[in-house]
């Protein structure tokens, strides 16, 4: 067991190389940058996620659905203000194109990964496990690090390694 | 004789035109905001602070006022908007002491006093939650000419989302309108137009 898990480790250190960030990964063609999740203030029933996806290969894929154990239920959503102000949030009931050679980057006042009903409040310095279910990627689970809103999902040295199961 | 006064009439109408054009210009140049925030903003309402203190428009007299509508469910642009208010208070320091800050809940039914009490003291023990009943929502909603409307997720689980008015209106010591503050607007766009405002008030 030992054995296989280093080995496993090992593995993925060749595959996905030293030159990955802290806790970016990659899937296919899909390179997921750095996945976040702001910190939810007490009470809030709901939470959000961001990260970046870049489409390295030249054919389209789809971010379908999400999957995570700390909320009832996660959704792929759009916010959109229009030019009387007015806010509204959507969810992608077809998912979220991912063009190739593109770039989608889930980010406030944009897309975002709505999680609701979260049964344990997301807190600053968390590694919190979701699960991205891609058309053609596949599945992945990727370490979302929780931050505070206010520093906005920058980009922090955490230190921490990335752990992840693709595939399914 | 006629197409004379056809023509005179047809100058007055260009005339008219240019003018028109020319007054929004100038409009439009003062404030980018100047399309959603008509200066009729503000009005009566009678609602309810974290607390369990009455609010009404009386209270926004004497100091300047901040007031922005959003319900607790939304993970994204009420949080965010929320901590960037928290962080023009701290920008300004003492010279925004004097400034009220109000989140007005579009979401009663499931914004409770104690939900909003700790939702908005996470951010700034500044920020007063107002909540009312339904009528008194419609009310403080139609009073600052904002918009508010459920959308029900129709996917069998109950849940609904919020549309509304996402910009901070800033209100002076009158308790009149005198700007807003837009999403987009980046922290040095907002803090300048805090200080017009502490200025003015
Ligand atoms: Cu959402």
């Amino acid at each position: 067991m030992r054995l296989f898990s280093t080995l496993a480790l090992a593995l993925a250190l060749v595959a996905f190389g030293g030159a990955a960030r802290a806790h970016d990964l990659q899937i296919g063609d899909l390179e997921l940058g750095h996945p976040w999740i702001a910190e939810a203030p007490p009470g809030a029933p709901t939470a959000a996620g961001y990260v970046d996806i870049a489409n390295q290969g030249e054919t389209p894929d789809r971010l379908l659905a999400v999957r995570c154990a700390f909320a009832e239920r996660a959704e792929i959503h759009e916010m959109t203000i229009d030019d009387a102000g007015t806010m509204q949030m959507r969810p992608l009931p077809q998912g979220l194109e991912i063009p190739g050679g593109q770039t989608v980057k889930l980010e406030r006042g944009g897309f975002h990964l709505m999680f609701m009903h979260v049964m344990e409040r997301p807190v600053a310095g968390d590694m919190i496990p979701v699960t991205l279910v891609f058309e053609h990627a596949g599945e992945v689970e990727a370490m979302f690090m929780v931050q505070k809103a206010a520093d906005g999902g920058m980009e922090m040295d955490d230190g921490m390694e990335m752990e992840m199961e693709s595939g399914q | 004789m006629t197409t004379r006064r056809l023509v005179v009439a047809l100058g007055i109408l260009v005339l008219a035109a240019v003018l028109g054009a020319a007054a929004l210009i100038v409009r439009y140049g003062e404030s980018d905001e100047a399309a959603l925030a008509p200066v009729d903003i503000g009005g009566p309402f009678t609602m309810t602070d974290q607390y369990g203190a009455t609010v009404t428009e009386q209270d926004l007299l004497g100091h300047p006022s901040l007031v922005f509508f959003g319900f607790t469910f939304c993970p994204d642009v009420c949080p965010s908007t929320l901590a960037e208010i928290a962080a023009w208070l701290d920008e300004l320091g003492a010279e925004g002491e004097d400034l009220a800050v109000y989140f007005v809940t579009v979401d009663p039914a499931r914004d409770t006093a104690e939900v909003l009490g700790q939702y908005v003291g996470y951010f700034s023990p500044r920020i007063v939650a107002l909540r009312g009943t339904t009528n008194q929502t419609d009310e403080i909603v139609a009073s600052y000419k904002a918009y508010a409307k459920r959308v029900d997720m129709g996917d069998g689980t109950g849940d609904y989302l919020m549309d509304h008015s996402a910009a901070v209106y800033l209100m002076d010591s009158k308790g009149d309108f005198f700007d807003a503050i837009i999403f987009t607007a980046t922290p040095e766009e907002a803090v300048a137009k805090l200080r017009k405002l502490i200025a003015a008030s």
